[in-house]
């Protein structure tokens, strides 16, 4: 009897947490679900104030994706973002790298200061500094253009990546890169070959997040570029589709909707990189 | 190398293999070899932030405009901007902005977390799909609350009208001051709570189980066990969480600006979107800087107390 009592409760203190869960799941998926069902109704429905809008009676069309490719220049946003992302992203990693190895491992004179100069920029919203940037890009020569956005993404990438990788680099023990040494490979074949390898998650956390950063980026897309063609999907889909009428529901939540797949199909690819990820930026730091 | 350094003793030149070693045997000493690991990033940090945030300073003691450099006028700008009254609501806004989104997060983050760490199924999915709004770029979901908050068209109304909460046809979320800003808050709450939950659910699972099992065996509830177990464990992330997410929420641009670009009558402007419409849309870079900086003593706060709290570490 007592078992069975037990059970009993044990199944309804799981009915009571996912029934708190619910309302959290809910709040947040809804607003995507909506975007997407949004995104393949019809003008009619869209804006008939009588009709459910949770999802679609009038039958789902593909016209406001159609609007996307043929009337707007969505698919040179997307390639901009792509670019951007991977280039700023991999400049950043090879720097953080670098930096990172030498934070944590390495002992001379000022390690403890950088190590602390490092972690200030990462704290630097790039709000902050978003109008003096503006004059350096137009100084470089760069203004307008995605290389601007090349050029500045690493001011949040690196201090990033730098603080995550550090904490991976402690985890490999000191005796491997010792003994490597003592073999006589040199310093650089020692992290390369041995270090590296060994931190590959962290290198693997460290893109996925720089990725992903530089990809939703916003406020610098939006002030350094203002030709459409060389604005990245972000800001392509916030500013450029927002036209005078007030129709425009439809195509805006299926450019939304375009413009985020390629970061949900990496998030749902490497979730578990995203959480450890996630936990070790900020809690180890 | 090696072909190098056997064509340079062919050649006769001894010498020079020993160069190449005294270089090698210079680049291999440690603190030769970590400074130059770190120069890439310094150099970044220093052309690319340290400089920015020096000319952020120049530029708010100027009058600087777009295509117009300046001359220098002292505090001027500053001066302007503390006389000014859409400033001082900036600066308002800033605060119940922050207060209230943060003391949302913090809560709701908890609470989702110590859910989360119970033993459901799905853990995976779940946390996968509670993670999302973080992911997701927060310009483009931005764009479906927008809809959302949609003065005719909202689907917040719309469900509210036919449960009978509200009559219609409601109100016009993102046209009216305090509605406006609830609809900011709401937005950031929903972008930065999978954040809260995943790093306090990192924290919780670091508690070792047998704190709660001694807890029990002396007779404590469940309730009890959060308050004197858990809670006080869970201090360390917390304190981390939150000035992470204070400097982050206070500098906050993206939802702002999407959603109500400031207004409705400057209700929901916050320093970063202040800057942006002064400095670049009106081309006065002094004064849009010198609002920027305002946003340094709290980052700075944050700055402290958290090197204060890896320090004591």
């Amino acid at each position: 009897m007592a078992s069975a009592a037990s059970v009993r409760a044990r199944r309804l203190r799981a009915a009571l947490t996912y029934a708190n869960l619910t309302p959290f799941v809910f709040f947040a998926l809804f607003p995507f679900y909506f975007m997407f069902v949004t995104s393949f109704k019809r003008n009619a429905e869209l804006y008939n104030l009588k009709a459910v809008p949770f999802w679609i009676q009038t039958g789902a069309i593909t016209d406001h994706y159609d609007f996307l490719f043929r009337r707007t220049e969505f698919l040179i946003w997307m390639k901009n973002s792509l670019i951007v992302s991977v280039i700023a992203m991999s400049i950043s990693l090879v720097i953080a790298i670098l930096a990172g190895y030498s934070l944590a491992r390495l002992r001379y004179r000022g390690v403890g200061s950088f190590g602390t100069a490092v972690f200030i920029t990462y704290l630097v919203p790039p709000t902050l500094l978003f109008l003096p940037l503006s004059q350096v890009v137009n100084w470089l020569g760069l203004s307008d253009s995605i290389w601007a956005l090349v050029v500045t993404y690493p001011t949040f990438l690196v201090p990033f990546s730098t603080w995550l990788l550090m904490g991976y680099f402690r985890t490999v023990p000191r005796e491997v890169e010792e003994c490597a040494l003592v073999d006589g490979a040199s310093r650089l074949q020692t992290l390369l070959r041995i270090v590296l390898p060994m931190a590959v998650p962290g290198v693997v956390c460290a893109a996925l997040f720089g990725f992903t950063l530089c990809w939703n980026e916003f406020i610098y897309a939006l002030t350094f570029v203002s030709q459409s063609g060389n604005k990245t999907a972000v800001v392509g889909v916030t500013a450029d589709l927002i036209r005078g009428d007030i129709y425009y529901w439809g195509s805006l939540m299926a450019g939304a909707v375009l413009a985020s797949v390629p970061i949900v199909v990496i998030y749902v690819w490497f979730l578990d990189y995203y959480v450890s990820g996630l936990t070790a930026g900020a809690v180890k730091g | 190398m090696a072909v190098s350094q056997r064509a340079l003793e062919a050649a006769g030149l001894g010498g020079g293999r020993g160069r190449l070693e005294r270089l090698r045997q210079w680049r291999e000493q440690e603190h030769v070899f970590g400074y130059g690991l770190i120069l890439p990033a310094l150099v970044l940090l220093t052309c690319l932030v340290a400089y920015p945030f020096g000319m952020a300073i120049y530029f708010s003691l100027s009058d600087y405009w777009v295509g117009s450099p300046g001359q220098f006028v002292g505090l001027t700008n500053y001066r302007e901007i503390l006389g000014n009254d859409v400033f001082r609501q900036t600066v308002q806004n800033s605060f119940v902005f922050t207060g209230f989104a943060l003391t949302l997060k913090t809560l709701l983050g908890v609470w989702l977390a110590v859910l989360l760490a119970r033993d459901v199924r799905f853990k995976r999915v779940l946390r996968g799909a509670v993670l999302l709004p973080w992911v997701i770029p927060t310009a483009l979901s931005t764009l479906g609350w927008w809809w959302m908050f949609d003065s005719l068209y909202s689907v917040v109304n719309w469900t509210a009208i036919r449960l009978g909460l509200i009559s219609a046809p409601g109100p016009n979320w993102l046209g009216q001051t305090n509605y406006a800003m609830a609809a900011v808050i709401i937005v950031n709450v929903w972008r930065g709570l999978p954040f809260f939950a995943i790093t306090v659910l990192a924290g919780l699972m670091s508690i070792p189980r047998e704190f709660y099992e001694a807890a029990e065996v002396d007779g404590a509830s469940s309730r009890q066990r959060f308050w004197h177990v858990t809670l006080p464990l869970l201090k360390p992330v917390l304190a981390v969480v939150i000035l992470f997410s204070t400097i982050f929420t206070f500098s906050d641009f993206n939802i702002v600006q999407i959603l109500t670009r400031g207004g409705p009558v400057n209700t929901t402007h916050l320093f970063a979107t202040l800057a942006y419409q002064i400095g670049l849309q009106g081309g006065n870079l002094g004064q849009g800087a010198a609002i920027s900086l305002f946003l340094f003593p709290m980052l700075a706060m944050v700055v402290f107390l958290q090197l204060r709290y890896i320090r004591r570490d």
